[in-house]
């Protein structure tokens, strides 16, 4: 049965890329500008998705509100950005405003992050493993709506900043400067985030913290401490994501954390949830495959709009990856958790 | 005095929380929408008592926490009387002049440019209809408001009781009151009440002196003689004692055939609601509260009894069959058995967490395909299945709310039986085995394949007559009714209500569906509170509103 399955994914697959790649209907240059706003997009999903899998690392629950402390953090982060709009200040010193607006945007997802695990999480520690989880739901309902009553419901526009217009000249390639800006301050973000946690002290505790709580303890760390610590850096990480997508998509809604915080969930799956590096390969890999997957795959086999099959693309690969290889692409094998 | 000096200081460490609780109400239009109803017509509206109530409990709270932290009684020494009411009016002090100063922030800056239901109307509500000039209408209020909470934790458990069971019946009553008008409308005696107790919105001043004087009194009653007919009720040998549990559920089933029609169509169509999920609630208990496999993709089965029922009985283009309802929904059943099924083959060795992911990706990728293009010749795409007849019993014709939710309470009487013979059963031991640990049961000589397998596809089953249902009632299947709130919704309800328990299921359902449609006027709020009902209660209860025996043993000797 299995066997089946696997058989049929990779018929899927060959074929649908045999029958695309032959039928040639589009051009190279179609193909680059997928690849670049998959990998784009991609890294704005790995942004969020370290924040799931430090979660789960140390505290081995799925903190289902994540999506809205990223929506939370882009959305405070428009009136900041309109604000610097409306007096000019956005064109003046356009580097410094987005900084500004960055900042905001981190600052906020952190305070909601922490609060997070303050009220909803950290009282029910030791609860059977359910409990979080609907907390987390609660939670997530709770924050869409607050948001929703505070900034109220329509989409919001986020101003432009004339800098990040048209596209740069790259080895011959035009990309599009928003894309790039997101691309670079990513994986910047990404590598401090790795530099932090393998190097600094708070990192190591962190580590230990995820490797055994209780001996952790021993050895003189504050476990509640790192906790928060590790809420605090997901939450910032969510804000920084939340204003890169911002920067793409240019609108942002009390509901736009929720399918990103799926996706980038199941980019943390993907790559092995619990593992860092994973977290930030699997968020490109799932961008990726859905920017060139509907296309690649399902265009060649003659399914009418295979764009609007990409999320049944992620979700499939989720399920795949959990049947077949639960530990994730770079998840080193766990002895079987007691759920 | 000193002592007691700080510890009033102490007191009020969280006044100021309840203070940005009314600001957050406040700012986020609660209060102004809630504003637009009466508790007592003239006297009180829904909003200001929202308002007036983080006053309340800032006040009650500073009053426990001035005493020695303790409850204080009525009887003890004046001074803690005095500490207690003094620094519930400062808490309530507190919490007023943090409203007051978000009047203030009015006028120095639009707050309207970010917080879009910071309206003009809101402040004139706030400041009693005066402006900016009246901000001192809050801080005067929330004084009073922390004396008031301060008496209510002075008072004795036997005055608090009552009084708070007074309150409560009003804010029920007037929050209730046009569901209730057709029922009072229903006979000349009972409209002649109605119009004692009801103003055009909340009810009049002497109809909430009586609601309350009754209600109080009746708690007090309970309290005095509460205990005198328990024993009475412990002392009746087992038959008698049969006997009226039998009168109690004869009542109850009378009530809930004549509910419908009494209360008219709107009321009727949201028990069909509730029981539509309770019959989800009883599938969905079948494989996380029995088998403990969590699963958050049941929608798709959901999806599936309605679009089965949908394809094979409708008359519209993308009907196959128009065969009649009854034919389709053993059909729609065994459908969902199969998904169960089928969709529970690959996720077998998969535990926890990763099965809940993994089953939620299987209910998006369902709904997905539905809605996409690619399948649209066969299932309708967003446009969906329309035309889809009433089912009929002869010549008679389940048309309208009221009958099908006779045939909802049906199939939940059954399926309540189903699910607890399944209980009962071996198959239902080795569920319940498993739950508590796969490798010993498996040790143990459970074939957990077939289990597992069985849990899923009977789990299915009840998810698929539930959608089967919701053809029906809609007339209509579109893909935009299978979202994933839906398996959201459904699992908190049983956690609610409490894992494993069949009553719990109902009551979840209840709670959890049935409150949230009733008060749809305030729908825009509804998920807030509905989200924070969920944090608190999962705090407060985890084990949920009415949990299975095993369950509230369990969770109460692991402290």
């Amino acid at each position: 049965m299995l066997w089946g399955i696997r058989i049929g994914i990779l018929l899927v697959v060959v074929l649908g890329t045999i029958g695309t790649v032959t039928a040639g209907h589009y051009p190279a240059r179609t193909w680059i500008d997928l690849v670049i706003f998959g990998l784009s997009q991609g890294s704005v999903y790995a942004l969020i998705a370290l924040g799931y899998t430090m979660v789960y690392g140390i505290l081995r629950m799925i903190n289902f509100a994540h999506g809205e402390v990223f929506m939370g953090g882009a959305y405070t982060a428009y009136f900041v950005a309109d604000a610097l709009a409306a007096g000019g200040d956005l064109q003046r010193h356009p580097i410094l405003s987005l900084m500004l607006v960055l900042l905001v945007a981190m600052v906020t997802s952190t305070v909601l992050a922490v609060l997070l695990e303050r009220i909803a999480y950290r009282p029910l520690r030791d609860a059977p493993r359910l409990v979080p989880l609907i907390t987390a739901i609660g939670a997530s309902f709770f924050l869409q709506y607050a948001f929703r009553g505070l900034y109220g419901s329509g989409f919001r526009a986020y101003p432009e900043a004339e800098i990040l217009r048209g596209s740069w000249e790259i080895f011959g390639i035009a990309i599009l400067k928003t894309q790039a800006v997101v691309l670079v301050a990513a994986v910047l973000m990404m590598a401090g985030l790795y530099w932090f946690v393998m190097h600094s002290r708070t990192g190591t505790a962190m580590r230990a913290v995820s490797e055994d709580k209780e001996a952790a303890a021993l050895m003189g760390i504050d476990v509640n401490r790192v906790i928060v610590i590790t809420f605090a850096v997901g939450g910032a990480m969510a804000g920084a994501a939340g204003f890169l997508y911002a920067l793409v998509f240019k609108q942002v809604h009390f509901f736009m954390g929720f399918i990103p915080g799926i996706k980038a969930f199941t980019a943390a799956v993907l790559g092995g949830i619990g593992n860092i590096p994973g977290a930030m390969v699997g968020g490109v890999l799932l961008g990726l495959l859905e920017s060139i997957g509907p296309i690649l795959f399902l265009d060649g086999l003659g399914i009418v709009a295979p764009y609007q099959l990409k999320d049944v693309i992620a979700f499939t690969m989720l399920v795949f990856v959990l049947i077949f290889r639960p530990s994730g692409l770079l998840g080193e094998r766990l002895a079987e958790k007691k759920a | 005095m000193k002592p007691a000096q700080s510890s009033i200081v102490g007191s009020l460490r969280y006044s100021p929380l309840w203070g940005v609780a009314a600001v957050f109400l406040s700012i986020i239009g609660m209060v102004e929408t809630f504003a637009a109803r009466e508790v007592v017509a003239g006297v009180l509206s829904f909003g200001v008592a929202l308002l007036l109530f983080t006053g309340i409990a800032a006040g009650f709270q500073a009053a426990r926490l001035a005493g020695t932290g303790r409850r204080v009684q009525v009887s003890a020494p004046p001074r803690v009387l005095w500490t207690g009411l003094l620094a519930g009016a400062l808490a309530g002090l507190i919490v007023g002049a943090m409203v007051a100063a978000l009047v203030g922030l009015s006028i120095l800056a639009d707050l309207r440019r970010i917080f879009v239901n910071a309206s003009p109307g809101l402040f004139l509500l706030l400041t009693n209809g005066e402006g900016v000039a009246g901000a001192y209408w809050p801080v005067l209020a929330g004084a009073a408001a922390g004396v008031l909470g301060a008496g209510v934790a002075l008072l004795g458990a036997d005055q608090r009781h009552p009084l708070v069971v007074g309150l409560s019946a009003l804010l029920v009553l007037s929050l209730f009151q046009d569901l209730l008008d057709p029922l009072f409308y229903s006979a000349a005696p009972l409209t002649a009440v109605r119009d004692v107790l009801f103003a055009f919105s909340g009810l009049s001043p002497l109809g909430a002196a009586i609601v309350f004087a009754l209600s109080a009194g009746g708690a007090l009653l309970w309290r005095r003689c509460g205990a005198t007919a328990r024993a009475w009720y412990g002392g009746l040998h087992a038959a008698p004692r049969r006997g009226l549990r039998l009168a109690a559920l004869v009542i109850l089933i009378g009530l809930l055939i004549v509910l419908p029609i009494a209360a008219g169509p709107f009321v009727a169509t949201v028990l069909v609601l509730v029981g539509l999920y309770a019959l989800m609630g009883l599938g969905l208990n079948v494989v996380v509260g029995f088998a403990g496999l969590l699963d958050l993709g049941y929608v798709a089965f959901f999806a599936i009894g309605a679009y089965t029922t949908a394809l094979l009985t409708s008359t519209g283009t993308h009907g196959i069959a128009e065969i009649s309802f009854w034919a389709a929904v053993p059909i729609a059943m065994a459908m969902s058995l199969l998904a169960g099924v089928l969709l529970g083959i690959p996720v077998l060795g998969i535990r926890g967490d990763y099965l809940a992911i993994a089953t939620l990706g299987f209910g998006e990728i369902i709904r997905l395909l539905v809605l996409s293009d690619f399948l649209r010749p066969w299932l309708g795409g967003s446009q969906g299945v329309l035309a889809v007849p009433k089912p009929a019993l002869g010549a008679f014709e389940l048309g309208g709310p009221g009958e099908i939710f006779y045939l909802t309470l049906a199939s939940c009487a059954i399926l309540v039986f189903v699910a607890t013979r399944l209980r009962n059963s071996r198959l239902g031991r080795a569920w319940m085995a498993m739950r508590e640990d796969e490798d010993v049961a498996q040790a143990m000589g459970i074939n957990l394949v077939n289990t597992k397998l069985l849990a899923f596809g009977l789990g299915a089953t009840f998810g698929g007559l539930s959608g089967a249902i919701f053809a029906v009632l809609v007339g209509s299947v579109f893909p935009h009714s299978f979202q994933l709130l839906i398996s959201i919704n459904v699992l908190a309800l049983i956690i609610v209500g409490g894992m494993g328990s069949m009553p719990g299921v109902i009551v979840g359902a209840l709670v959890l569906v049935g409150l949230p449609e009733l008060l749809r006027e305030f729908s825009d709020f509804r998920f807030l509170v509905y989200g924070a009902a969920l944090v608190y209660m999962m705090r407060r209860r985890p084990e949920g509103l009415w949990p299975a025996a095993t369950i509230r043993r369990e969770l109460h000797t692991a402290e």
